[in-house]
């Protein structure tokens, strides 16, 4: 396959950055798109050139470092995979494709298509957990769970952190992240002791990252790589919401 | 009294109170279109100016109308700090972006419908609100009692056929507005739920995006074959 790519270059987070062209020749159809940018890299530093710098761990859909807004779109064409699970069977001999990094006030660039998102490591550490006494595991069947309830915290566990989310939305917002990481402990009752404190502590971290309102448009659950549901920001609004009316945090 | 003002100035908060207006207002349009069917009756236009006498002089009606005024600039105004806000969010835009992919059209434009809704409604008000309060309308007699003859003004706006298509393509942004923002209203108050969504989903869709916006453009279109005896 032959390829063009229009590549996001930038120095630093400071610098202005620009599309540079870049033409591949001999891509295979097998390639993963991280590969496809392996390759790349190789001829650039062979040229002496500076490669492509990019987000890449596990590359099999389950670590959320890889990121990369391809062709319009977080994580490239396909739903519910993230750029590492993306190959480029997925586009055509001749195909110009636009690759840009993550865009959103709180995920600045670093380099090239690499952003900062320990905006969500924060956010997380704003109530993103659950407080136990450490000691030896207690029994797997001590606290009884139906096996929906189960299901659905998983589902909201899956998230990864990627920021398809934010990077889809008109908005840079982070709503679906949060509301998955509020509500994986939200349902369970290992979480109910500090449900309302971390509702408001999230959020107000979430606002203070500088990521948008959400508009419910949907585009997040879309482009989310683990398909993560509507259902868990409007969860979220309801523990925000009760939390604010209920909990005894009279300064806000 | 902290965690209020923090709670209505947090993301969550802001989008709280447009759901809350933004419902209160679609509940008004049920109110506002079921009086103004009156327009169809066919008797010269007295069942009509007889409820828009009892509208203005009914002190329950005046108050739930300063309610009214007061959440359309809440609304118009929540929508632009908003509107900034997450503009801020992404300071540097996407030099290719395929949303249409993912979302549907009006649910990225509520900024520009409801804009064009605001234009609408001021000029909407001029016309009648404004005229009925503060204007020269001619009087109407029925059994004795004085009426202001606000059927005449409609009569004569309606009679314009630039004013009826305008009408007409404004109703055709309220259907869009609506066939997002009443579904998105319930979900930002957190009413999500598998026996309820489906039906917020249809009565958005199908009362408010097309029944409502219907109803009200029939309006103009039927006081304007009226005025010029095509029917």
């Amino acid at each position: 396959m032959k390829i063009t790519l229009k590549v996001w270059r930038q120095k630093n987070t400071n610098t202005e950055g620009k599309l540079v062209d870049y033409q591949l020749d001999n891509v295979s159809e097998d390639m993963s798109f991280l590969e496809m940018f392996d390759v790349l890299n190789d001829s650039l530093t062979r040229k002496g050139e500076d490669p492509v710098t990019f987000d890449h761990d596990c590359r099999e859909g389950i670590c959320g470092t890889c990121s990369m807004y391809i062709n319009g779109r977080p994580h490239g064409p396909q739903t519910g995979a993230t750029t590492c699970q993306l190959h480029m069977r997925s586009f055509n001999d001749g195909d110009t494709i636009v690759v840009e990094p993550w865009r959103a006030r709180a995920f600045p660039v670093i380099k090239d298509l690499m952003v900062d998102r320990l905006a969500f490591d924060r956010i997380i550490q704003a109530g993103g957990y659950v407080s136990v006494n450490t000691g030896s595991a207690p029994d797997a069947n001590e606290i009884l769970i139906p096996r929906s309830i189960a299901d659905e915290a998983m589902d909201a566990a899956a998230c990864i952190g990627c920021g398809a989310c934010v990077a889809a939305c008109k908005n840079a917002s982070a709503m679906l992240f949060v509301s998955a990481k509020v509500s994986q402990l939200a349902i369970l009752p290992q979480g109910q002791a500090e449900h309302r404190e971390r509702a408001e502590r999230m959020v107000a971290q979430m606002d203070a990252e500088g990521f948008g309102a959400c508009s419910f448009t949907g585009a997040c659950s879309v482009e989310c790589p683990k398909s993560i549901s509507l259902d868990h920001i409007a969860r979220m609004n309801r523990e925000y919401l009760g939390a604010k009316l209920a909990s005894d945090n009279v300064q806000g | 009294m902290a965690w209020v003002t923090q709670t209505l100035s947090s993301s969550l908060g802001r989008k709280v109170i447009m759901s809350l207006t933004g419902l209160f207002l679609c509940s008004f349009l049920i109110v506002h279109m079921a009086g103004n069917l009156q327009l169809f009756k066919g008797d010269g236009g007295r069942a009509f100016n007889e409820y828009t006498y009892f509208m203005t002089h009914n002190p329950l009606i005046m108050t739930v109308s300063y309610l009214l005024y007061t959440s359309i600039l809440v609304h118009a105004l929540m929508a632009f700090i908003l509107t900034r806000h997450n503009q801020a969010s992404r300071p540097v835009k996407y030099a290719y972006s395929k949303p249409e992919a993912n979302s549907p059209w009006s649910s990225r434009n509520m900024g520009i419908l409801g804009t064009i809704l605001l234009l609408f409604i001021i000029i909407h008000m001029r016309t009648f609100w404004y005229e009925m309060h503060f204007g020269a309308v001619p009087m109407a007699e029925y059994d004795g009692k004085q009426y202001k003859d606000l059927y005449a003004v409609v009569k004569v706006a309606f009679g314009e056929l630039w004013y009826v298509t305008l009408y007409v393509i404004c109703m055709v942004a309220i259907g869009f507005h609506l066939a997002h923002g009443f579904q998105s209203g319930f979900q930002t108050i957190g009413v999500r739920h598998k026996k309820y969504t489906p039906v917020i989903e249809f009565v958005g869709k199908v009362f408010f995006a097309v029944l409502i916006p219907a109803a009200f453009a029939a309006m103009p279109i039927y006081v304007y074959l009226q005025v010029h005896h095509i029917i």
